[in-house]
């Protein structure tokens, strides 16, 4: 549908596309991985500092 | 990114990390919806509902990710450069989290702005590349961009190296206009002014209204992106200071201090 | 004034003294400008048309790669603490070590520069227009390349990233540089406007330099 072109035209899209999902897949993972190293520190009993009075009245 | 505690940090609500990532929670979801929905409308307008440039024939769609990308590379600097004031003159502690998440996106938008220029040139000039000031002050950019990350990673405490970056992102911000300047200069005296610009100045409704559906919708798609990165490096920054925080308790010699730093006048170290 | 002039004669000594680099900047010039007709050919016709450009290249690449000590030598010993405390301004500072720099490894660029110019076989004129082209442009590089040097001082092999971080910001010094020297040399371009333009981008950097290059060097020492 897009004439003698298509194959640039579907290049860029598809470029363009993959680009985007890279950059998705990257915050995506980062965060995951983020949150699950956080978890684990709180399941290690590391607290932020404005967090440990909490902790402290449930130890 | 855990000094939460000082009072100078509650002047405006968003300056505190934990305010600004429940913020996030609550408007990412209906985000994303309204990306999806503006980009979905976008492609089908450009793709479909849109005509063909009656000289460059169905090449112009390529038109519709390649300037919104453009726009979104200058944009995404002008943010870093923002962010670089609020690290050196405001002390936001925000700041240097949002110069960091964007420069990746920055430097990804380069790219495809790069790459879908080097696809719409191959039919229209006969070559994959040319030295043309455009394309040429974007490759440029491109490299800033590359330099910013490499120098972010080559300094190891974050501060440091967030403030390195902050005073070259505004050197930057001074000198890339002139490079620019100096690329339109080179470039009309080593060629003839090129067949047609890729971008003509007059441009129909039925092109433009497709162009500003895909910028708002790249825009708003590099927002989510932003605000995504923003909170991975909110937490990254957290992890690094609590584990930092952790070994020290170990090293202070109270081994069980990991297990019982639940209460605030179990160390030394507690107090720093 | 006396202790920035104390400054200035202490880097300008320690550069000159063997091993301080001043003269391995002529050095990598002059080899630089020997490798070229290696790659592109011993026809002295292309070489006379491109001798301005290679000229330009090495001495930009020799400015910036003697630059990676501006700063380091002065962190490791501990002076730079000493200057960061002092009463002095910090960007004067920054401004006397660079006229320092520029004197032991800038100039003697622009002093070779003719010599070498004859065995790329640059006619008179352009002999002439490459030697003031590259006299008020060097010191612009040198003086982003503070920039970077600053930057990168907590770095211990910072060289290479300096100048990847510095060579895009030297793109308008290159350009007006070599098109002035073309300029003179060929005949419908102009030589003058290039030349004043790169007078002008000279004082820009001359602002910019130990600004942005002081600010670097406190936030670095924090």
């Amino acid at each position: 549908m897009f004439g003698n072109y298509a194959g640039f035209i579907l290049a860029s899209y598809g470029v363009t596309a993959a680009t985007i999902l890279v950059l998705i897949l990257w915050v995506l993972l980062d965060g995951r991985k983020q949150t699950k190293i956080l978890a684990q520190l709180h399941e290690r009993g590391v607290h932020r500092r404005s967090e440990r009075t909490k902790a402290a009245t449930h130890s | 990114m855990t000094e939460t505690k000082q009072p100078s940090f509650r002047i405006r609500g968003l300056a505190n990390p934990t305010r600004f990532l429940a913020l996030l929670d609550k408007i990412m979801i209906p985000l994303v919806i309204l990306t999806v929905v503006v980009i979905g409308v976008g492609l089908y307008m450009a793709l479909i509902d849109s005509p063909e440039d009656y000289q460059q024939g169905a090449t112009v769609r390529i038109m519709y990710i390649h300037v919104p990308a453009a726009w979104l590379a200058m944009f995404a600097y002008t943010m870093m450069t923002i962010s670089a004031l609020g690290t050196l003159v405001w002390k936001h502690p925000l700041a240097d989290v949002s110069a960091k998440a964007a420069a990746p996106l920055g430097a990804a938008f380069t790219f495809v702005c790069l790459t879908t220029g080097s696809f719409w040139g191959k039919p229209m000039w006969g070559t994959w590349w040319v030295w043309d000031a455009r394309l040429t002050s974007m490759l440029i950019l491109l490299i800033i961009y590359l330099g910013l990350i490499a120098l972010w990673h080559a300094i190891e405490d974050p501060i440091k190296a967030g403030k390195a970056v902050a005073i070259l992102t505004l050197v930057g911000f001074i000198i890339i206009p002139i490079i620019k300047f100096s690329v339109d200069w080179w470039s009309t005296l080593h060629q003839p002014a090129s067949v047609f610009t890729l971008e003509g100045p007059k441009m129909d409704n039925s092109m433009l209204i497709p162009l500003m559906v895909m910028a708002i919708g790249f825009t708003l798609l590099f927002t989510v992106l932003h605000f995504k990165a923003m909170k991975n490096e909110i937490l990254r920054r957290r992890i690094r200071s609590m584990q930092m925080q952790a070994a020290r308790q170990v090293a202070s010699g109270n081994r069980a201090a990991a297990t019982q730093a639940a209460s605030p006048s179990t160390g030394p170290s507690a107090s720093h | 004034m006396s202790a920035m002039g104390a400054l200035f004669v202490r880097d300008l000594k320690l550069s000159i003294r063997i091993g301080g680099g001043a003269l391995m900047g002529v050095l990598f010039f002059l080899i630089v400008v020997t490798i070229f007709p290696f790659a592109v050919g011993p026809d002295l016709n292309l070489l006379a048309r491109i001798g301005p450009a290679i000229l330009w290249i090495g001495a930009l690449l020799a400015t910036l790669l003697s630059l990676d000590r501006l700063f380091q030598a002065d962190q490791e010993d501990g002076t730079l603490d000493l200057l960061l405390l002092g009463e002095h301004p910090l960007e004067l500072v920054v401004l006397v070590k660079c006229a320092a720099q520029w004197i032991s490894t800038g100039m003697p660029l622009v002093v070779a520069t003719p010599l070498l110019s004859l065995f790329l076989n640059v006619e008179p004129v352009g002999i002439a227009a490459v030697t003031a082209t590259l006299l008020v442009g060097t010191p612009a590089l040198t003086l982003i390349g503070a920039v970077g040097a600053a930057l990168t001082v907590i770095l211990r092999r910072g060289g290479l990233l300096l100048s990847i971080l510095i060579l895009p910001l030297t793109i308008p010094v290159l350009i007006f540089g070599v098109s002035a020297s073309l300029g003179a040399v060929t005949d419908p371009a102009p030589f003058d406007t290039p030349f004043y333009i790169l007078c002008g981008l000279s004082l820009l950097y001359l602002v910019i330099g130990p600004v942005a290059a002081a600010a670097a060097l406190r936030s670095s020492q924090e």
